[in-house]
């Protein structure tokens, strides 16, 4: 089992983003002030459905390999487009600052992405700017904290072990 | 930073989920909670907007349907703004089933990670675990390496699985429109399905049985007879359905041209299977993306002209028939050999083999206890589940867990449609409408 090169270097650019391939799959790393402008540009090139959008928080795991001239933050906003028309999927990855936890909707571009966003503001707290309907989703209303940040614990109750050398 | 967290609380104080009153919200709000994303021409926009000011405050009421309702598959809420019967804005409330699936996801390895993604879909589990172990699979490298017989099985199971789900949905679909002698005739074909699967995997439900690197076992001794039997049954039950339902009026009036949604419409919402497809647009992943060996059968994608809720009827009662149809072709030509991959990193040394070699236990227990690391990477990779497009984001950071575990629910997005298929129908059509998209709450919510 060979261990694949997990980002390739880029070598060739989308709409002035840095394009990679992993592990077979093309992925775009747009930078956040240009993200919805790259969506627009994308869409017109045909990729009309956006099947996937959702979030990682590297918190824990920040050395991950990124192309050249993209600076890792802790969130990262993935959203993943397909075209019908030419069968192509492209994934785009969009470095988020902890400090400014916020990014432009893509609603405007792509309706689906709605409930997605919502989804991610629900369980990493980044805000959609421009989105009609920014609640929680899946959590209660009044539920504090954003479960799937890296820095929220999972609530178990530790077992203990009596007598045992620690 | 302080005027970021305001806009992070702002949306989440009591009631903001729900469905507004119109006295709250803006004329634009209310445009796009109906139309909500119709990139609608502006005349088509004005015309909208005059319908919608028909109705005042006091000529219309907000109910609730659901999350306690027969009809709404699960714990699915909507909220509906009726005048009279009429229904004139449709919000669906979900997250009733929320159990955290994916942070759990990011605390199991990825050779416990099956039993969790099972649990999402439940009525069509075998999917579930095959696209997360094709994703670890690829992360691994060893997506190319499967052998055959694994390849093959993987495919009869997903078939059989998506026969299932589609006898669930004629039995569900039948209850809540009336029929209900055609909800028995389901679940009692299902259930020949699910003793199959039984058969093979130990389970009804949540078999965990598709792993990454192949399947957990080999097909049980007279599986062929059992596959056969089931194919022979279906067929001409599968003609009784359309006596009973596809070419009755009742049924007809029942379902044609309610719950329509255009193309435009499903593209942009993202919605994907039965529901794209009854719009007209021929997508199925199995056979544009191939995966598997998919691209080696022949079958035909099924779609409709109407997008209607009969549409979507009838595309899942053909695609059963697709699905019988590949199945025959597998049974043909199902290869022998192992039906999962021999690398030690990836399977346990067979159980035989633990009586006799001290190292073979060992390796038997780490791989059961700490699993195996998986490459740094992340990858996203999609299937073709009897409910549309159902995808697997995995980010790996090199250990035996998933740094984060994505799931992309086909239900999730198409319930999007629902409001969209709702406005100016009748409230007794909303229960024709939501079966018709068919949701899985448990993939919703995960």
């Amino acid at each position: 089992m060979s261990t694949p090169e997990v980002v390739a270097p880029a070598h060739a650019t989308v709409h002035g983003a840095p394009l990679v391939d992993s592990l077979g799959q093309a992925v775009l790393f747009v930078a956040k002030n240009r993200y919805i402008s790259v969506l627009k540009e994308l869409s017109a090139d045909g990729y009309e459905m956006c099947v996937d959008l959702t979030a990682v928080d590297y918190l824990t795991h920040p050395g991950r390999n990124l192309p050249d001239g993209i600076a890792a933050e802790r969130f990262e906003i993935v959203v993943n487009l397909l075209s019908l028309r030419h069968h192509k999927r492209l994934r785009l990855r969009v470095q988020v600052a902890e400090s400014d936890a916020a990014i432009d909707s893509a609603f405007d571009i792509y309706p689906g992405t709605d409930a997605m966003e919502r989804e991610v503001f629900d369980m990493f707290g980044i805000s959609f700017g421009g989105h009609p309907d920014l609640t929680r989703i899946l959590m209660p209303e009044d539920w504090d904290g954003h479960p799937l940040r890296k820095d929220y614990s999972q609530g178990s109750i530790p077992v203990q072990f009596k007598g045992a050398a620690s | 930073m302080t005027a970021h967290n305001e806009v992070i609380s702002a949306g989440t104080f009591e009631g903001r989920q729900e469905l507004q009153s119109r006295s709250v919200l803006t004329a634009k709000e209310v445009l796009r909670e109906v139309g909500a994303v119709l990139r609608l021409s502006e005349a088509d926009a004005a015309l909208l907007a005059e319908v919608e000011t028909v109705a005042s405050e006091d000529q219309t009421m907000i109910i609730n349907m659901g999350p306690q309702h027969p009809s709404t598959h699960g714990v699915l809420r909507l909220m509906l703004e009726l005048q009279g019967e009429t229904v004139l804005r449709c919000k669906p409330i979900i997250g009733y089933l929320h159990t955290g699936m994916e942070k759990t996801g990011e605390s199991l390895t990825f050779m416990q990670g099956g039993t969790n993604v099972t649990r999402m879909d439940y009525a069509s589990p075998l999917n579930n675990e095959l696209v997360f172990s094709m994703a670890t699979e690829k992360l691994l490298g060893i997506d190319g390496d499967i052998p055959e017989r694994a390849v093959w099985m993987r495919m009869l199971l997903s078939e059989m699985n998506r026969m299932s789900s589609h006898l669930l949905f004629m039995a569900s679909n039948g209850m809540d429109i009336g029929a209900v002698s055609m909800m028995l005739y389901g679940w009692r074909e299902r259930e020949e399905v699910l003793r199959f699967f039984q058969k093979v995997t130990g389970l009804r439900m949540n078999h965990n049985f598709i792993r990454p690197g192949g399947v957990a076992a080999d097909l049980p001794p007279g599986w062929r007879d059992d596959v056969m039997a089931i194919l022979e049954m279906l067929t001409p039950r599968l003609a009784e359905y359309d006596i009973l339902m596809s070419g009755q009026p009742i049924w007809r009036e029942r379902l044609q041209g309610v719950g329509v949604i255009t193309q435009q419409e499903a593209v942009a919402l993202g919605a994907t299977g039965p529901i794209l497809r009854s719009t007209g647009v021929a997508w199925d992943l199995r056979r544009d993306m191939p995966y598997l060996h998919y691209e080696q059968l022949d079958f035909e994608v099924v779609v409709g002209s109407y997008g209607d809720a009969y549409d979507r009827y009838a595309i899942r009662l053909a695609e059963i028939r697709e699905s019988m149809k590949i199945v025959r072709q597998i049974l043909d030509r199902m290869p022998s050999g192992d039906y999962r991959i021999q690398n030690k990193k990836v399977t346990p040394p067979p159980r035989g083999r633990i009586n006799e070699s001290m190292e073979a236990l060992i390796h038997h227990f780490k791989i059961f206890t700490e699993g195996f690391k998986v490459p740094e990477g992340e990858v996203y990779l999609a299937i073709e589940s009897p409910r549309g497009e159902i995808g697997c984001y995995i980010a790996s950071d090199g250990s035996a867990t998933p740094y984060r575990m994505h799931v992309r629910a086909p239900s999730f997005v198409n319930i999007q449609t629902m409001p969209h298929m709702m406005r100016g129908g009748l409230v007794a059509d909303a229960v024709a409408i939501i079966s018709s998209v068919d949701p899985v709450l448990g993939e919703v919510d995960r």
